[in-house]
């Protein structure tokens, strides 16, 4: 947005006009090719390097990805016809990498053995990955179909409430799974993170919330030393949503989820109000929640201790912390610059939840650093056209949730990238797109779709406005 | 609101900027270190991937490696006669790391030296696999075997050296281990009862364990008298009365072992009875600075590298009356066979004390040589003249004196027999010791140190001359053999 052009910056993406803009959907149709293209080589590679052959399943994997993703372009074409062009390939080609990943650790004889040790018997992932993957795009298409405008969805600001406590509060009557509460286990069903769809439905909770109550929590505030210190009752939400999520570290001993739902809330809230203090209040808050859980939570402690010094209790800490983090931290670094190459990597010795939390590991070993930054990058991009669909969104509610959504997004990208990493304490969370897991994958298709919906709102061209019969009628004779 | 909604980008894409520095730091920076950590497996798993280069003896390669079908490790690696050549080659464990010569050159074993890199390059482009080069030791394969024979179920070492290169001809050491046992990655069950073993069957006791060297001793004593000008003359009586009480102490004599003609004895015959008198009192003449510095000459006070380390031996600073003791190989004097193997050695090399070493080269997989050990010199611990004076002495302590056991006909042998006491009041089971070296027109070809740890054979029957010489002839004898 350089001062010199000649039109406002605004122009291209928020004035409202009448002139259409272009769809852009030949250019999505472009960039989807590449994105099944690209897992479908990887796919390929991995097949050959480990056995020395194509993979059987080739036809049906491409095929199936490939379907999958021309059913959400056209449906895109026919029911969000102005939306960005970038989410769906990005969303695609990640969802797409994942499969190939999953499907390569699904080879190791190391996690075969290992899980038949554990369980007596091996199920490989992949399958389970692509259906799932099915029914993400489902919901995916399902969203816009049926969500005609987003707007719809300030109706049930209360309600989403209401489900989005439900949902976090859910897994703490279920028995924790490697010390996080995290899950809800349905018999015949398998298990559900509902941590994953409780992120969207909060952001359109606090999108609700907050576009109605914006001024009061701008505007009745008092200026302190250069900053608006907010009256004393319009703490109230901010300290419930901070109480909320020590309640969640304490109780679900999962300091990922607190984590992303106050950064969340001190994003919308940040944005919703355009006052500084409140991200001064939040970093303050979450800082002294954190040292105060972490000095009295012994699971927390244990993952500072792993993230402090991997290797010093490597072989000491019967919880397997340490030994976890290292294990990552080793095989990014035995990945190196360009990586061992697809399936020839030993990426595979994390055996625990190798192709889920730690799946990033598997990129870094493998890829290498050129892989990692690439994905990074992917990722960043989705972020960044989330943030540009808030930008562009012409009402107030889809600014907060599109900003919303994309915050969430960007914060979880950090914290499990950064967690496996070594960059800070390691949470249990999942990679969106990349790892293995239902939850993640079908609530991470519906936020794209959610974006698509408000972005498609946003550039779509104003209706041209109803021709007046009185203009018609009064005729301007001049002179 | 689009201004906090920009920030708001900015702050994400800060976010996704600390994760690529972070992954910058962990796969560029820090990559090497990673990658080698000493927790990281895939260094063993790379270890294991192909078969590892062989450690050669005399040609042949005492170590291999077979294909194990396990999930980890594609190779594992095997020993041939494993108890025997386990005090040069050390283990490579899969489980268990490695040590001695599997460890100093694993590099060049797996292929991974730098000196291999063209090698692993053509290997690359070719298509074939990584290949490990070969390591070629000096060792002389039936030396070895008569030293390890000869040691037999007895707890003790033997080391022999090729006096004119400092080439390790034996390194034997019992009760031993077969390293093929913990080669595995089943194998700790194994590994448990080696390491509990009390007879600690995995210690190198050639190279890794001190004894009182006792009466061998003397020769670096004998060596010390001659080079510092104390006696100049082998037949020429020296000044030792007898009885001899220690300097310094309020009459506490020092005695020998029975009656034997000590008094006023030349060097040739204290060397002969073994007279603890005669080098006792030398040691007291010439102090503990003057005997210190001869000892380090030959080697005493420093580790060796070989390049398998040797421990220490030790010729310690002490006061007048331990200093003479010392003089005879007791109080704090401590010596590794290698050691010793080294006096010997540097007595028949005329003075010259040479490097002792074990790898003779290392060879890529295609076999060029990628590097030769020249043999050096180490030391002259005592001159061309006084070496042939003290070779003459040890020549007649194997004609007639104590270690005639180790005579070997028309070569000329010469020795010197000792019993070490050790433990309280000297009450464990006494360390038979015996030196030697063999010479023919060539020079010397071997210089022979042989240590047994108290067996339970009574006390009269320990001394050196009796269970240790014999051993040290086969030695010789099987050294011989081969020089022809």
């Amino acid at each position: 947005m350089s001062a010199t052009s000649p039109l406002p910056n605004a122009t291209a993406t928020t004035t409202i006009s009448t002139v259409g803009l272009p769809s852009r959907r030949n250019t999505e149709l472009a960039l989807l090719v590449f994105a099944v293209l690209i897992p479908c080589f990887a796919y390929a590679n991995v097949g050959l390097a480990m056995d020395g052959a194509m993979p059987s399943g080739m036809l049906g994997y491409s095929l199936g990805l490939g379907l999958m993703a021309g059913v959400a372009h056209l449906v895109v074409r026919k029911f969000a016809r102005y939306a960005d062009p970038l989410l769906l390939p990005l969303a695609t080609l990640l969802n797409g990498l994942g499969l190939v990943l999953i499907w390569r650790l699904d080879q190791s004889p190391r996690l075969i053995q290992r899980a038949k040790s554990a369980f007596g018997s091996f199920q490989p992932d992949a399958p389970k990955q692509l259906l799932f993957t099915a029914v993400g795009i489902a919901l995916f298409i399902g969203v816009l179909m049926l969500l005609k405008d987003h707007r719809i969805l300030q109706r049930y600001t209360y309600i989403s409430m209401a489900v989005a406590l439900f949902l976090l509060v859910v897994p703490m009557f279920f028995p924790a799974v490697n010390g996080a509460k995290i899950w809800i286990s349905i018999p015949g069903l398998g298990t559900i993170q509902p941590g994953e769809f409780a992120k969207i439905v909060i952001a359109v909770f606090f999108s609700g919330y907050l576009m109605v109550k914006r001024d009061a929590l701008a505007l009745a505030s008092r200026r302190f030393m250069g900053m608006y210190l907010p009256r004393g009752r319009d703490l109230g939400p901010i300290l419930a949503v901070w109480a909320m999520s020590i309640l969640i570290l304490v109780f679900e001993t999962d300091l990922g989820t607190s984590l992303l739902f106050f950064g969340l809330f001190v994003v919308m809230l940040y944005v919703a109000t355009e006052r500084t203090s409140w991200i001064f209040f939040g970093l303050l808050m979450s800082a002294v929640g954190a040292v105060g859980v972490a000095t009295f939570e012994s699971h927390v402690q244990k993952r500072v201790n792993a993230w402090l010094d991997p290797f010093a209790c490597y072989k000491t800490d019967p919880s397997g912390a340490c030994q976890q983090i290292g294990d990552a931290v080793m095989s990014f670094g035995s990945g190196g610059t360009l990586g061992s190459g697809l399936g020839q990597g030993n990426s595979d010795l994390i055996g625990f939840a190798a192709n889920a939390d730690f799946i990033l590991s598997t990129v870094g070993e493998e890829l290498g650093l050129a892989g990692m930054m690439a994905l990074l990058l992917l990722y960043g991009l989705i972020v960044e056209r989330g943030v540009r669909t808030a930008l562009a969104a012409r009402d107030p509610f889809g600014k907060l949730l599109a900003v919303g959504l994309s915050g969430a997004f960007a914060l979880q990208v950090f914290v499990v990238a950064g967690g496996v990493m070594g960059l800070i304490p390691l949470t249990g969370m999942t990679m969106p797109f990349l790892a293995a897991g239902g939850s993640s994958i079908i609530a991470n298709w519906a936020l794209i779709g959610i974006l698509i919906r408000i972005s498609d709102t946003a550039r779509r061209p104003a209706p041209s406005p109803a021709s007046s019969p009185d203009a018609e009628m009064t005729q301007v004779v001049r002179p | 609101m689009n201004k906090p909604v920009r920030r708001i980008a900015i702050f994400c894409g800060l976010l996704v900027l600390a994760l690529m520095i972070r992954d910058n730091w962990i796969q560029f920076v820090q990559a090497d270190e990673l990658k080698t950590n000493k927790h990281n497996h895939r260094v063993d798993i790379a270890r294991y991937s192909q078969p590892r280069g062989n450690i050669i003896v005399d040609g042949d390669a005492v170590t291999g490696s077979t294909e194990t079908g396990g999930i980890d490790y594609k190779y594992k690696r095997t020993y041939k006669n494993g108890e025997m050549w386990a005090p040069v080659t050390g283990y490579s464990s899969q489980v268990f790391d490695s040590n001695q010569l599997e460890k100093l050159e694993d590099k060049v074993l797996t292929g991974d030296d730098d000196r291999l890199f063209f090698n692993r390059t053509v290997d690359m482009i070719t298509g074939k696999g990584k290949k490990g080069g070969d390591v070629i030791t000096t060792l002389n394969a039936q030396a070895q075997e008569a030293a390890f024979k000869g040691l037999g179920d007895k707890k003790g070492a033997v080391a022999a050296l090729d006096p004119r290169t400092g080439k390790i001809l034996a390194l034997a050491s019992t009760p031993s281990y077969d390293p093929s046992t913990i080669a595995g990655a089943n194998d700790s069950k194994a590994w448990t009862s080696l390491q509990n073993d009390k007879n600690q069957p995995m210690l190198n006791r050639a190279l890794k364990q001190t004894y009182p060297p006792g009466s061998t001793f003397k020769v670096v004593t004998a060596a010390a008298a001659l080079q510092n000008g104390l006696y100049s003359d082998p037949d020429v009586k020296t000044d030792s009365p007898l009885p001899w009480v220690l300097p310094d102490t309020a009459g506490v004599q020092l005695s020998n072992e029975g009656n034997i003609p000590c008094q006023n004895a030349t060097l040739r015959d204290a060397l002969k009875y073994s007279c603890n008198t005669v080098f006792g009192k030398i040691s007291a003449d010439l102090g503990n600075q003057k005997m210190m510095d001869e000892a380090q000459k030959f080697g005493f006070n420093n580790t060796i590298d070989t390049p398998v380390r040797a421990v220490k031996s030790v010729y310690p600073k002490d006061n007048r009356p331990q200093n003479a003791m010392a003089g005879i190989g007791q109080a704090s004097n401590r010596a590794t066979p290698l050691q010793m193997a080294m006096v010997a050695s540097a007595v028949a090399n005329n003075g010259k004390l040479m490097e002792p070493y074990m790898v003779d080269k290392l060879r890529a997989p295609n076999l060029n040589v990628i590097e030769q050990h020249k043999p050096k010199e180490m030391s002259q611990p005592l001159s061309a003249a006084n070496a042939q004076k003290l070779q003459s002495m040890m020549e007649t302590v194997v004609q007639n004196g104590t270690g005639t056991a180790a005579q070997i006909d028309g070569v000329k042998v010469g020795g010197k027999t000792g019993t070490a006491q050790h433990g309280v009041d000297n009450s464990g089971n006494p360390y038979a010791w015996f030196i030697s070296y063999a010479k023919t027109d060539n020079g010397s070809p071997v210089a022979v140190a042989v240590v047994i740890e108290g067996s339970d054979t009574t006390r009269d029957d320990i001394a050196g001359g009796k269970l240790a010489a014999p051993i040290a002839k086969s030695v010789m004898e099987a050294v011989l053999k081969t020089e022809k």
